[in-house]
């Protein structure tokens, strides 16, 4: 993969940013009174990109898929709640790192211990780290239990006495994480394209290889592991800072689930894939949910006929748009699907052989 | 525009379903154009649901819709000789959707009063946005002590209960009925935590002794290895505090074995209500204290069970009282207020509210909690017996609350 | 702890470990041998337990629901295989994954359009709706006894088809190599279809004999699924001897764990699922 795309692909998302930047001019025309509201389900959306980026790290690039990325949403946002002074605001010059900090350390302590585990097991040591942690938050009097707590105060942001951006005010605040998207999609554009995210790629396609050549794949996975936390971490505080409220169910495996469907649907291992998939999971469901009480019936059959027939999500049809006979982008889906086929066919292998003596006993 | 005006017209609640799913489409498609800025005196009232329409609890905010468009309909379709205008969200029963959701219905679609929520984790998230918005939010059900103690705030009302409120008097109950040592079972979450603790604090106070608190992993409803539990230890009562399916399972397997041969199982009226089909004999003679009954005989009661049935073809439940006590608390505050209803006017209007319910009579305290008689009911035969009002006109304590004296 | 008090214990973590076995026993079949991780399966259960409800309401007789209700539950499993899974076998886990997610939400909502949200039950059928005493004031019902024994016997009969039959041989076979079991004349795809149909429907089974043990409520399917999942892991995924200890063990865990270190009961079983992977990151039996 050289995680190089087509240029109508950067077209596409500065045009979004663009757009998103100049939402002050076309909000209120287009919503009236509601704008305000839009503009807070814009900032929501922006932050569940950021955590679907943060998973795609995971499960694109490295190939790890984690049905408990959530557990880390939910730490961030427990983390601000936890450490947020009653009275007054914290600062984000040190909330802000120890949210990494704390999200970051446990990612070592569970990235250890998950990454000795592979595909499905891998798939289900992550459930089970996140429902430890919901249980544990879920059944604390300290956390609120299951009522959720409150965050009194958003943290501020200033420079000694002098604040320098209001982030009460919505409008900042939107553009904050906004500004915080783009720098985390920026970094993470420099790290896939680096030697670093070469090695990511070569162990997502072919970990024996890898060590084979040398490379301690297991500090480079718990490196991916731990910055993926991070970054859902943030993301899980901005969730927190929104509203002023933190509650388990943001640490759930139902969330988890959720965010995957975020990376697929949008088109994973891309890193913008996944921000597109945000923004379309979001507006999907606000549609749905307006259509009708029974919308997880429209919701679910969405998610399976995206599977079926979108399996590279909407990056996917960007990259290579249907009705294109040759590709702009050939090589690299060429490549692409070689490493598909590849992959598949190890993996199956490797469950047929595993489960011959299983099934036999 | 397919935002639906709904004024009388007993036949229209039938097509409450349809009803509701085409007016929230309003917002999806961006078209909320001219939304009414806070209580206007020519503008129709809108009030916001944010009540669960699908999954688990669904049933609920159903009872709840029902019960307050019932109460709105009997008031010839207006408050105060204002229109009315619902605005309908499914809150999930999602804590971490509620603060959004809440947020669109005050913000977005710009409603008057909010309805909601069932669920307490959602209530927390409502709050939040209920603090920073000044919006007036009713709460029609969910128990959390918190919104009229510590989080109590002069635009939030309820017109349900609170956990404490509904155990507290079956500590006295149980104690003047001859138990002194009594082991107390609910599940590991915030609100079954507080129930016990209401009735804890009662039932020590009157000199009895809770010999074990069993907390269940939140939801499980495997019960066999605590009823062995409570078997071994042999407590002269059991107090225990399930709803839904955890209540039907947990008063089954209790029968089942046999234990309410020899310890008598009270509860918090959850235990029972809304399950005596499902519960058949295995609920005979268990006692629980609640804030209605719908057996209670009363004037008002069977006026109202009539007039549900009649609209819906069911048996109204608690939470239909509460949706219909919600509507009329409107009503009553919306047609005392003298010229514009503005936000003040109308909490200044419902804090006064005094209401002739089909529970008894409901009045509300300063942190605005419903003062209310609380009753002791006995399942006999599929039905809640009222044996005794447990504790006449209720008022919780919320001490924790600024706005008590 | 007394000697009468720990018996009791060891009854009820057996009879709830050996019901545990038989919903995680399709699980693991599909999964050993499809190398299909199934969400839904949880969502069968609760299918499962509607279907022995609502039938035994129209019909007054549980075991004529039961006897009507197991092939609606295979014929849904076939339906749902055809529809939505063949596409999927070549592909990797994280799409299953997400497919059968999706399914959970459009059955549990069906399951609400269908059967509304309120609480059910179903009483004890006879001739096993008695209860026999086990101390002074404990009584066990016997139905809880006979489920033990239905999942026992179905235990059995599952370790016999695949041991001692041609289908067994088949079975076992396909999940090795798929290529030369079709070189024999053997269809893989029907063969999959009626793997898939068996585990859904043993899933849906648990559910219609658990009915008359607890309530019916709508997502009752959720929790269970993650228990199993729990009980598969740590028994080695594919392997039925695997599920058949590891639900035994998750069943004693959760009947001992809230007597002996009730702190830790809501989390214990995925600390338990946790240091397994990591002593033997495979499952116990794998």
């Amino acid at each position: 993969m050289l995680h190089r795309y087509p240029k109508r692909v950067t077209f596409l998302l500065l045009a979004g940013l663009a757009l998103l930047i100049a939402y002050p001019a076309w909000g209120p025309a287009l919503f009236g009174e509601s704008s305000a509201f839009f503009m807070e389900k814009l900032t929501l959306m922006l932050i569940f990109a950021l955590f679907a980026v943060s998973l795609d790290l995971l499960v694109g690039i490295l190939g790890l898929v984690s049905l408990g990325h959530a557990l880390f949403f939910g730490l961030g946002a427990y983390t601000l709640a936890m450490a947020s002074p009653d009275f007054s605001p914290a600062s984000l010059w040190w909330m802000l790192p120890l949210v990494m900090l704390v999200t970051g350390a446990v990612a070592a302590i569970v990235g250890v211990l998950v990454l000795r585990t592979k595909g499905i097991f891998f798939i289900m040591t992550t459930l089970a780290f996140g429902q430890m942690l919901f249980y544990t938050v879920s059944t604390s009097s300290m956390t609120g239990g299951t009522d959720g707590v409150f965050i009194m105060f958003r943290p501020s942001l200033a420079m000694g006495e002098t604040p320098l951006v209001d982030l009460d005010n919505p409008l900042t605040f939107f553009y904050f994480c906004l500004a915080l998207l783009v720098a985390v999609y920026l970094i993470l554009r420099a790290l896939t394209r680096s030697h670093f995210g070469q090695v990511l790629d070569g162990i997502h396609d072919n970990e024996h290889r890898m060590q084979a050549l040398g490379y301690a794949t297991t500090g480079y996975k718990l490196i991916a592991f731990v910055v993926s936390a991070m970054i859902a971490g943030v993301a899980g505080m901005l969730a927190a800072m929104q509203y002023g409220f933190a509650n388990p169910a943001q640490l759930g495996w139902h969330h988890s689930g959720e965010v995957l469907m975020m990376v697929i649907l949008g088109g994973m291992g891309t890193i913008f894939g996944p921000i597109l998939g945000a923004f379309a999971y979001e507006l999907l469901l606000y549609f749905y949910e307006h259509l009708t009480n029974h919308w997880p019936i429209l919701m679910g059959m969405t998610i399976i006929v995206a599977v079926l027939v979108l399996p590279r999500g909407i990056a996917g049809l960007l990259l290579d748009p249907p009705g294109r006979k040759t590709s702009l982008f050939g090589p690299w889906s060429a490549a692409r699907d070689a490493q598909q086929a590849e992959r598949v066919a190890s993996a199956s292998q490797a469950s047929a052989g595993k489960s011959a003596g299983e099934v036999s006993s | 525009m397919t935002t639906m005006k709904k004024r009388s017209g007993a036949r229209s609640l039938f097509a409450r379903r349809a009803a509701l799913g085409a007016l929230i489409l309003t917002p999806a498609l961006g078209l909320t154009l001219g939304a009414a800025s806070p209580a206007q005196a020519d503008h129709d009232v809108k009030l916001g649901l944010m009540l669960p329409y699908s999954g688990t609890y669904a049933a609920l905010g159903e009872s709840i819709t029902n019960g307050l468009k019932l109460a709105i309909e009997q008031e010839g379709g207006s408050l105060g000789g204002h229109g009315v205008e619902y605005v309908a969200l499914d809150s999930e029963a999602n804590p971490s959707k509620a603060p959004q959701n809440m947020s669109r219905l005050v913000k977005g679609d710009g409603v008057d009063v909010v309805i909601g929520p069932v669920h307490s984790g959602v209530a927390m998230g409502m709050l939040r946005v209920a603090k920073q918005t000044g919006a007036i939010t009713i709460i029609p059900n969910a128990g959390l002590e918190a919104a009229t103690n510590q989080l109590c705030m002069p635009n939030v009302f309820r017109t349900s209960f609170s956990m404490w409120q509904n155990s507290y008097p079956m500590g006295q109950v149980a104690y003047d009925q001859g138990h002194r040592r009594i082991v107390t079972i609910t599940w590991d979450y915030a609100g079954g935590k507080e129930d016990l603790a209401g009735f804890e604090q009662a039932f020590t106070e009157a000199g009895g002794e809770i010999v074990e608190q069993i907390l269940v992993p939140f939801p499980s409803t495997e019960f066999q290895t605590y009823l062995a539990q409570i078997a071994s230890i042999a407590p002269d009562a059991v107090y225990t505090f399930f709803a839904g399916g955890g209540g039907v399972g947990f008063v089954r397997d209790y029968a089942a074995a046999g234990l309410n041969d020899s310890i008598p199982l009270y509860g918090s009226g959850f235990l029972t209500d809304g399950n005596l089909v499902a519960l058949g004999d295995a609920a005979d003679g268990v006692q629980t204290t609640m804030h209605y009954a719908e057996t209670l005989d009363t004037p008002q009661n069977q006026a109202f069970v009539a007039a549900y049935q009649e609209a819906y073809g069911e048996v109204p439940d608690t939470y239909a009282v509460q949706g219909y006590d919600a509507g009329k608390m409107l009503a009553q505050a919306y047609g005392a207020i003298d010229g514009e209803p503005t936000r003040e006017a109308l909490i200044a209007a419902l804090g006064s509210v005094q209401l002739d319910s089909p529970r008894g009579p409901v009045s509300f305290s300063e942190s605005h909690h419903p003062i209310q008689n609380v009753y002791l009911r006995e399942v006999k035969d599929g039905e809640h017996h009222v044996t005794a009002i447990a504790s006449p006109q209720l008022e919780v304590p919320d001490s924790a609350c600024p706005m008590k004296s | 702890m007394d000697l009468a008090f720990f018996g009791v214990q060891l009854l009820n973590g057996l009879q709830y470990g050996l019901l545990l076995f038989l919903i995680a026993s399709g699980l693991t079949l599909i999964f050993g041998i499809m190398g299909i991780i199934n969400l839904a399966h949880g969502a069968m259960y609760m299918i499962g337990a509607y279907l022995a409800f609502d039938l035994t309401q129209r019909l007054g007789n549980f075991w004529l629901a039961i006897l009507i209700a197991v092939p609606i539950a295979v014929i849904l499993g076939l339906v749902i295989e055809r529809l939505f899974l063949d596409t999927l076998y070549k592909r990797d886990h994280l799409y299953q994954v997400l497919l059968t997610f999706g399914l959970i939400l459009v059955l549990n909502e069906a399951q609400r359009i269908i059967w509304g949200g309120d609480v059910h039950s179903v009483a004890l059928p006879a001739p096993f709706d008695g209860s026999i005493a086990l101390t002074d004031n404990l009584q066990y019902p016997v139905y809880r006894l006979f489920v033990a024994a239905v999942c026992l016997a179905l235990a059995g009969a599952i370790y016999w088809v695949i041991r001692h039959t041609r289908l067994g041989i088949v079975i076992r076979a396909g999940a090795v190599n798929r290529e030369m079991v079709e070189g024999l004349g053997i269809n893989i795809r029907t063969l999959f279809t009626l793997i898939f149909s068996v585990g859904v429907a043993l899933s849906a089974f648990a559910g219609m004999m658990a009915a008359p043990l607890s309530s019916i409520t709508p997502g009752m399917g959720d929790s269970i699924l993650i228990t199993c999942f729990v009980v598969v892991v740590i028994g080695g995924i594919g392997s039925i001897k695997g599920a058949f200890f590891g639900a035994l063990l998750i069943g004693m865990a959760e009947t001992f764990g809230p007597v002996l270190i009730p702190s830790l009961a809501s989390m214990l079983i995925y600390l338990i699922m946790a240091l397994v992977l990591l002593i033997k990151p495979r499952g116990l039996f794998a």
